[in-house]
């Protein structure tokens, strides 16, 4: 029983971390391959404000949150738009927009290994636990979950309700007609690319509570979040949240029944199987 | 006559939208069809599903009496059945004979080497453009670009050749040229089907016409026929015009 | 198949003369030199087989670190039991059907689909190599051979030159007509009746065995083989980048952008070994703002300009 809940609970985390990840790529239409670098950076900085100034990382979300929204803002308007602007095609979009983000993910690693981590390891320990609350799980856990469905759900109401949410969701679902009724898509896609980023830092820094991270772990956070996206169907919130709870209890089964090297095997099959049997996403339907 | 291409209760749904609604139609050899109809009335959607781009929701479609609605899009076509696009679509990195050749080696008759060049330089002869094969697509015409596109559909020697619009957009003097190449092909024993609007042309080159409208068969039959029917005259002029 | 014409012939016999030459290396270099060769005779195979495959289809493939260490592991393990001179070929065979089994998974889906899952190949193969080593209580594998640097040198440079041959047979065969009008329009390729993850699944198969290949040869130069060796995944990034730094356009592309980066890798990981990552990063952004065809397009770009006046500008 102690295995679901913790799967859960593992699975409230990558929730976040895949909405963010969704939210570029279903609705700014960017894979952006350097996600966890986001993810690891906002880890960092929590890390870092815990342990020189004991703040909690709670608080410090709401100091990464908006930083890493104007970060990927900027890289959004600087790097990303001048490929939309010149690509003749979506393939060629989609080629320029891996490659450029697989760079920005391997200057960013280099970034943190010069500046934070010439001793690589050293900040990866973060994982004592923040509020005593119940049973036998680590509140560092309960309450990154908890956050992580605070967010979550205000991102959902935000999306189904706000303006700006419906403008987002638009322009995921038809840019061309969006931009007919007179929605500026280069505006709203450059926001649904700062907000994913800002939400995949804050997931980063609830995530830094409990695991342990160094500079180039991003990449096994951006595969996972990846799975999460393609399992639950691009663009879709409901789908992206079960996806990530499957993969949480999966991730937790295999770690505890066979052998915690073999998570990110797990969710490699899993990504198999929804690429052989359903493509579409989980809750998708088929477009042919 | 027996038909070489026929349709049966052919239906296509996206989602909730039907757009095609048991179409029912044959094609003889050598026979000039018409396809036509208002906007929205389904009829590139015909053409795409006998094509294969996408499949049927219903129905079947065969070639000489064997099915093909199964097929995908390149053995549909190696079976004999080549189109143009709506709109027209070369490859922009090859010259001018090398688009030609690509229908030559990959279609229905599939020839290779200097048997591929003989044909593809032969079909560039026949839509008029002989000597031209060197010519990058990007120093083409718009009327020469479709008719590169249509000779591309011919150099595969396909026993049905699909035009979509091939006639729009084209100005009076270049739509003459278009309506006589087209004849050309009639006569010497094409069998073709037509999605057109232009009525001059549907009228001097189809043997025969199905008309459609909200995605089902309203009329069929010869163009003076058709033309003349009432429930056609109302597709097009009254309430239907979306 | 048409006839060569005489600048085929002129083309055939430069490149055979350039491997002849190259073949001298381990006689006239030291020991430094001729290590710097293999890495680049290496790293000339990889790239140019995965030119092959993701020039004319715009897939971009992260597997080659799988392959290479499954070929690596096929020695590792096959020394053991077979003559060295058979596992190549074992080893061809395998990366082969892995290749096309990946292909029947993701080629038909978005180029996204097949990048991700290329990724996390290498890592998945590693994990369950790893996790049944623990199994079986061993950690790492000895390859014993009496194999000598020139030795590897020699095979990679005769790899190279198969690579070479393979994929000019390519571009004059129909399969290589059908992949450039894949690469144009694939609608219009499977409209021309062309079965486009057919023909995309055959190419594949050629990086897949060739990289399998490679790690096959290099398996004796580390002596003692562990998954983390095997299946890094720096080796299938820096293919990449090596490809499109000298383009894909041209069957001698690739060579032209693993030279200079072989030296510049060389140089930054001998005095800032701990700016690697950043320097490859760098030259992603590089590839995509500066340099979007990689040094072909540069040498294109410019004998265009010299030419200006004459028939083809």
């Amino acid at each position: 029983m102690d295995v679901v809940v913790t799967g859960l609970l593992l699975g409230g985390t990558y929730a976040l971390i895949a909405m963010g990840l969704n939210l570029q790529y279903g609705m700014a239409r960017i894979m952006n391959l350097a996600n966890g670098e986001m993810l690891v950076a906002g880890a960092f900085v929590a890390f870092w404000f815990w342990t020189g100034g004991q703040i909690s990382p709670l608080l410090t979300v709401f100091l990464v949150a908006p930083v890493a929204f104007l970060l990927n803002w900027l890289i959004y308007v600087i790097f990303l738009r001048p490929l939309a602007k010149r690509a003749k095609s979506r393939g060629q979009l989609e080629v320029d927009a891996i490659l450029t983000t697989f760079g920005l993910s391997f200057v960013a690693v280099g970034l943190m290994l010069a500046f934070f981590g010439g001793e690589y390891f050293s900040y990866s320990y973060l994982s004592t636990p923040v509020y005593i609350f119940g049973d036998t799980y680590g509140a560092n856990r309960v309450t990154a979950f908890l956050a992580a469905v605070l967010i979550c759900g205000a991102l959902w109401l935000w999306l189904a309700r706000s303006r700006a949410g419906m403008t987002i969701r638009a322009i995921s679902v038809a840019p061309e007609s969006a931009r007919l009724v007179g929605i500026d898509v280069r505006r709203t896609a450059a926001l649904a690319f700062a907000l994913g980023g800002a939400v995949t830092a804050t997931g980063g820094s609830l995530i830094s509570t409990f695991l342990t991270l160094d500079a180039s772990t991003g990449v096994i956070f951006t595969l996972k979040a990846l799975v999460i996206v393609i399992m639950g169907g691009v663009g879709d919130v409901r789908g992206t949240i079960v996806a990530a709870l499957l993969l949480g209890l999966l991730e937790t089964f295999v770690a505890r029944l066979i052998d915690p090297g073999l998570t990110l095997a797990a969710a490699y099959l899993l990504f198999v199987v929804i690429l052989l049997f359903r493509p579409q996403g989980l809750f998708g339907r088929p477009t042919a | 006559m027996s038909a070489l291409l026929s349709l049966r209760g052919v239906s296509k749904r996206f989602g909730g939208l039907i757009a095609v609604n048991r179409m029912d139609f044959d094609v003889g050899e050598h026979e000039v069809l018409g396809l036509i109809g208002p906007n929205g009335s389904g009829k590139s959607t015909t053409l795409n599903l006998i094509s294969g781009a996408f499949p049927v929701s219903a129905g079947s479609i065969s070639l000489r009496g064997q099915a093909i609605s199964h097929l995908a899009a390149q053995e549909i076509n190696r079976r004999g059945i080549a189109r143009t696009f709506q709109l027209v679509r070369l490859l922009p990195s090859m010259t001018v004979l090398e688009n030609v050749k690509a229908g030559a080696v990959f279609g229905h008759r599939r020839r290779w080497g200097n048997e591929a060049n003989v044909i593809a330089e032969a079909m560039l002869e026949k839509v008029g453009l002989a000597g031209r094969g060197h010519m990058t697509i990007g120093q083409l015409t718009y009327i020469d670009s479709k008719r590169v596109e249509l000779a591309r559909a011919l150099a595969g020697e396909p026993r049905v050749i699909l035009l979509d619009e091939w006639l729009a957009g084209l100005n009076p003097t270049e739509l003459e040229e278009g309506i006589r190449l087209i004849r050309s092909l009639r006569d010497d024993g094409c069998t073709i089907i037509l999605v057109e609007h232009v009525m001059d042309a549907i009228r001097s080159l189809c043997d025969r016409c199905v008309v459609m409208a909200a995605g089902t068969k309203i009329a069929e039959g010869t163009p003076a026929d058709v033309l003349s029917d009432t429930a056609v005259i109302r597709a097009y002029l009254g309430d239907d015009d979306a | 198949m048409t006839k060569l014409s005489s600048r085929d012939w002129g083309n055939l016999s430069l490149a055979g003369l350039a491997i002849i030459v190259a073949a001298c290396l381990p006689w006239s270099a030291g020991a430094y030199n001729l290590t710097i060769g293999v890495t680049i005779a290496m790293y000339t195979v990889l790239a140019t087989s995965w030119a092959l495959f993701s020039g004319p289809t715009h897939y971009i493939s992260l597997a080659t670190a799988a392959f290479f260490g499954v070929g690596a592991y096929v020695t590792g393990i096959g020394i053991q039991h077979l003559p060295y001179w058979s596992l190549l070929p074992i080893a061809g065979i395998i990366g082969a059907v892995m290749a096309a089994l990946v292909g029947l998974a993701t080629l038909r889906l978005s180029g996204v689909y097949f990048v991700i899952f290329t990724l996390g190949l290498a890592e998945f193969v590693r994990q369950i190599i790893t996790w049944s080593q623990n199994i079986s209580g061993t950690k790492g594998i000895y390859v014993l051979t009496s194999i000598n640097e020139a030795d590897i040198y020699w095979q990679l440079l005769g790899l190279a030159a198969l690579v070479w041959l393979i994929g000019w047979l390519i571009g004059r065969s129909r399969l290589g007509f059908a992949l450039r009008i894949i690469g144009d329009d694939e609608a219009v390729a499977k409209h021309s009746g062309i079965d486009t993850a057919r023909a995309k699944i055959l190419l594949f198969m050629v990086p897949g065995a060739v990289a399998a290949i490679t790690g096959a040869i290099l398996a004796p130069r580390y002596v003692y083989l562990e998954p983390s060796l095997a299946f890094t995944p720096m080796l299938s990034f820096q293919v990449v980048i090596m490809a499109l730094l000298g383009g894909t356009g041209r069957l001698w592309g690739p060579l032209v952008g693993v030279i200079p980066f072989t030296f510049l890798w060389e140089t930054i990981s001998a005095s800032f070994p701990n700016q690697t990552t950043l320097l490859l990063g760098l030259c992603f952004l590089v590839i995509v703002y500066l340099l979007p065809k990689g040094f072909v397009g540069l040498i294109d770009a410019l004998r265009n300009r010299l030419n200006k006046g004459e028939a083809w500008a």
